[in-house]
């Protein structure tokens, strides 16, 4: 009998469980490469817990800690939450710890933790992000953590696999976020069904791995368990350019699907045509392309967050802001994801940018996306968010309207004052 | 839920975790924070529910965060089960990992507000005392079961580690 042909997703899984192939809806049990927490539902939650069972974590090498959540550490709560993470992984053992330089699953990948391969667990839903290297990466809440943190194991229900091609090349300011916020336009919240989106096509070959991130990162935004890029040339340029821990020349190669392998759906896309898109309050789904928006006033603007402010975030800004001002009466804020992208974006220019346009810069850290901290929008605040996520109250008051949009056309609404196409700023 | 029955709460599609515990009060306990729970949409909740009471939603309930306090609220609250025509993924695991039914039904549209239920976990039946009707869920898988009866993974785990450190005479 001839073994079935298996996706990239079925093969990481498998090697992980010892198995030669598994099948989709299968449930089976994995080890863990990789555990990444920070500081909200990481040491804070999962410390009380270890205690109580009296356990010890499984193997400190395998886990990495960076906070992220709840910095800057404003008030006693905060700087309690912060303080655990910190005296934890003394305690624990953990070596990589990263502390106030940004956002996890950002710096995650700047350390070298990720390959092609791997299997790996985040005590975040956003953890999709590490697929953007060819590894099996995914949420997790505290508890089940805990259970991994403890076993070193997680079961899992093996997916199916739903490629997502975009064939041509990207036109001008139109980016990753605007083929997310498309596709989730196309398929809903719920579209994913909690399976892997392998995203594949001309235009993902083309992009570099920081917007392969963004993709891998919104796939729960389409209720996919995780996003992934099968790794290729500019993968393995990126691994030896942050000295990969762990990565083989082998990787790169092994790491790909079987051409065949059945998928649960296969959904095309031409990125040639793809117009700027904005999602409209309250969810991600709400995506259309910008001119459904044009002339919607805004008070703020702000760049942040694991899905956008990158490097390559700040860069799309900086290139329709270059020169201009943003709108008297806009806030623009920029709170760049992590303090290497920061440090690449002021030594060439990109911050200096953001910062003559008008630009208010905020901590490598979470930010208002997460509205965990104090800076919130306030009751009837309209704002235009490179993030993820604007589901009622999540940035602040219940009130406050959030358009979800590309760096590029963050940029073009905060010049403009009201929501515009970004295209109509570049030289 | 002295008498097994619990009347029902009913939400549409995509109730998120933010509306389910607002990223305000997340450094505070979930004493703190499960006050907060849904208000933002239906704001009598926390000081209304019941022990014993039942969520009852249609598609995608608790899409978006990995935060456990998500369910934790829920349940802090004394609702006993959730029942949902579809459940995000990350949810549904934390919900099962805290010992919280979550039971997926397709026909939960045909449950009102306020309905009195009588929802059993293990069979995946669900009566409703308020209009006559029998609902069937899909059943939990078995392991998943196991660690509901258990009353959530980390007492599930405690028994396994107390198996492993106490061998059987």
């Amino acid at each position: 009998m001839t073994a079935q042909a298996q996706t990239l997703a079925q093969k990481i899984i498998a090697r992980a469980a010892g198995r030669e192939s598994v099948a989709p809806g299968e449930i089976v049990t994995c080890r863990v490469d990789l555990a990444m927490m920070h500081d909200s539902g990481g040491p804070r939650r999962v410390k009380p817990m270890l205690e109580k069972l009296g356990a010890k974590v499984w193997d400190p090498d395998k886990i990495v800690v960076i906070t992220d959540h709840y910095l800057p550490a404003n008030d006693d709560e905060s700087r309690r939450i912060i303080h655990i993470a910190r005296e934890w992984v003394k305690e624990a053992g953990v070596t990589r710890f990263h502390d106030g330089v940004g956002i996890c699953h950002v710096v995650l990948p700047q350390k070298g933790y990720l390959h092609p391969g791997m299997f790996a667990v985040g005590g975040d839903s956003h953890s999709p992000t590490g697929g953007a290297f060819g590894a099996y990466m995914f949420g997790v809440g505290a508890t089940e953590m805990l259970g991994v943190l403890v076993t070193g194991e997680i079961w899992l229900k093996v997916p199916h696999t739903i490629l997502v091609e975009w064939s041509g090349k990207l036109g001008p300011a139109v980016s990753a976020k605007d083929m997310m916020l498309a596709l989730c336009g196309r398929l809903g919240l719920d579209g994913g069904q909690y399976q892997a989106i392998q995203y594949a096509g001309e235009a993902i070959s083309a992009l570099p791995m920081q917007e392969r991130m963004t993709l891998c990162n919104m796939a729960p935004e389409v209720g996919a368990q995780t996003g992934l890029v099968a790794p290729d040339q500019v993968t393995r340029a990126y691994l030896e350019s942050v000295e990969s821990v762990g990565a083989s020349e082998a990787d790169v190669e092994a790491w790909q699907g079987d051409p065949g392998a059945p998928l649960l759906a296969h959904h095309q896309f031409d990125a040639s045509t793809l117009d700027p898109q904005v999602a409209a309050p309250h969810s991600p789904a709400n995506a259309a392309p910008v001119a459904r928006h044009a002339g919607t006033r805004i008070d703020t603007a702000y760049i942040g967050a694991c899905t956008g402010a990158k490097i390559e975030d700040l860069r799309m800004a900086a290139s329709v802001l270059k020169g201009r001002r943003v709108a008297e009466n806009v806030r623009f804020v920029v709170a760049p994801a992590s303090a290497h992208d920061q440090a690449i974006a002021a030594r060439e220019g990109t911050l200096q940018v953001l910062v003559d346009a008008g630009a208010e810069l905020l901590a490598n850290s979470c930010g208002i996306c997460a509205g965990y901290g104090d800076d919130r929008l306030g009751e009837n605040e309209v704002a235009i968010t490179s993030t993820a996520r604007n589901f009622k109250g999540r940035m602040g008051a219940a009130s406050s309207q959030v358009y979800l949009a590309s760096p590029y056309t963050v940029a073009a609404a905060a010049i403009a004052g009201k929501i515009c196409d970004p295209r109509e700023f570049l030289e | 839920m002295s008498d097994g029955t619990g009347r029902a709460w009913v939400f549409g599609d995509n109730v998120d975790t933010d509306v389910l515990a607002p990223g305000q009060y997340m450094k505070l306990g979930i004493e703190e924070l499960a006050r907060h729970c849904l208000e933002s949409v239906e704001p009598g909740f926390a000081g209304e529910v019941r022990a014993g009471d039942v969520v009852v939603a249609r598609r995608n309930f608790g899409t978006g965060s990995s935060r456990e306090q998500a369910p934790e609220a829920l349940k802090h609250l004394g609702v006993a089960a959730l029942v949902a025509e579809s459940f995000a993924g990350l949810f549904y695991r934390n919900a099962i990992n805290l010992g919280l039914p979550a039971l997926v039904c397709a026909d939960a549209r045909r449950i009102r507000a306020g309905d009195r239920l009588r929802v059993d976990p293990e069979s995946g039946r669900i009566e409703n005392l308020t209009s006559g009707e029998s609902l069937v869920c899909e059943p939990i898988p078995g392991h998943l079961m196991q660690m509901v009866r258990d009353g959530g993974l980390v007492p599930h785990l405690e028994k396994r580690l107390r198996a492993r450190k106490e061998p059987a005479p």
